[in-house]
């Protein structure tokens, strides 16, 4: 596959997670996006946490671009994302629901947008 | 572009992003698809780090010697915002058995795939076109136009060498130019609109 660009994790994948593989309740899609809730911030919180909030701090982002931001697993991102919306300090909403996908307008104004980049 | 602060401001989304879509990017290993998604997306190209612990766990236990060990597999993927806050990701996915799960995460939701083939290889397709089957996305395939690949072949046969349903278009593409992909992402994209069209046809007697 791609080579990396050089560079180890920000943030151990096993120290990010503490250990925990899944979040019993929030399960998020790698386009769901991530939003800073208006809470500040509070102490105690992991580096892996306040690294995510630190990315978000600038903008909205999806699951798999803070991954790549913070060169973390997927997985990873998902486990810190649920851990910060139980604190209030994450607000995340799902992209659109897979039944809404084929909504023939929506493939239309796709069609359009791809045709309207030609040059 | 305007253009931004950082590199990393860029990748932030426009306050305008409302519907996020995907479409897979698939095929065999060095067929061209993080070329393709570089070619049209507007952030620079990106990629996760994929840890596929179970698969790598399954081969320890038959070799009976390594423990533990977990694979990595990068996934690029890019992004292109289009008008009314659509934003449409591209994900490169690797396109081997072994990689199912992983497939079948990143498939999820998504709108469809277009499949990269690469005509000096045609067997190198098999295995991702079983798995985009199974997955019952819908697909195009694109043959990447390489250099020294074999002219000979018509269209037709390149369609019974893959075994490919009438209705899937293929088109082919060099996925270095930005229009030939958007061409490609577009015969997707129609036959998407095609099958709805067909799907909520009213009843011809
Ligand atoms: N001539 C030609 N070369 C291409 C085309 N697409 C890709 N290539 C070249 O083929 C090589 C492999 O392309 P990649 O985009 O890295 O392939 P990939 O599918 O991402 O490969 P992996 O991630 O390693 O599986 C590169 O050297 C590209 O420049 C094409 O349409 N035409
Ligand atoms: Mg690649």
């Amino acid at each position: 596959m791609t080579a990396r660009p050089g560079g180890r994790p920000l943030v151990p994948a096993y120290l990010a997670t503490g250990g925990t593989a899944r979040h019993p309740r929030l399960r998020l899609e790698r386009l769901s996006l991530l939003l800073r809730s208006d809470k500040p911030v509070p102490d105690g919180l992991t580096p892996a946490q306040l690294a995510l909030l630190d990315e978000l701090a600038d903008g909205t982002l999806t699951v798999v671009e803070a991954a790549a931001l913070l060169r973390l697993p997927v997985s990873a991102i998902r486990v810190l994302a649920a851990e910060l919306v139980d604190r209030d300090l994450l607000v995340t909403r799902a992209p659109i629901p897979p039944a809404e996908r084929f909504a023939p307008d929506l493939l239309k104004r796709v069609a359009d947008g791809l045709r309207a980049l030609k040059h | 572009m305007a253009s931004a602060p950082s590199s990393t401001s860029r990748v932030h989304l426009p306050d305008t992003a409302r519907d996020l879509v995907k479409i897979l990017v698939t095929g065999p290993f060095g067929v061209g698809k993080t070329t393709l998604i570089d070619s049209v997306s507007e952030i620079r190209p990106l990629h996760t780090e994929e840890h596929l612990t179970e698969a790598s766990a399954q081969v320890d236990d038959l070799d009976g010697v390594r423990d533990k060990v977990t694979t990595t597999v990068a996934v690029d993927f890019g992004r292109i915002s289009l008008p009314d806050g659509i934003v449409l990701y591209l994900f490169g996915t690797p396109g081997q058995e072994r990689f199912r799960p992983l497939w079948d995460d990143i498939a999820y939701g998504a709108l469809g795939a277009l499949v990269l083939v690469d005509s000096r290889r045609v067997d190198a397709s098999f295995d991702v076109l079983g798995l985009v089957e199974e997955s019952g996305l819908p697909y195009a395939v694109a043959f990447n136009a390489f250099p020294d690949a074999p002219r000979h072949y018509t269209q037709d046969q390149l369609r019974a060498a893959l075994d490919l349903d009438p209705g899937t278009p293929m088109v082919t593409c060099d996925a270095r130019e930005a229009n030939s992909s958007l061409d490609a992402l577009l015969a997707l994209v129609q036959h998407l609109i095609d099958r709805q069209n067909t799907a909520t046809a009213p009843e011809s007697v």
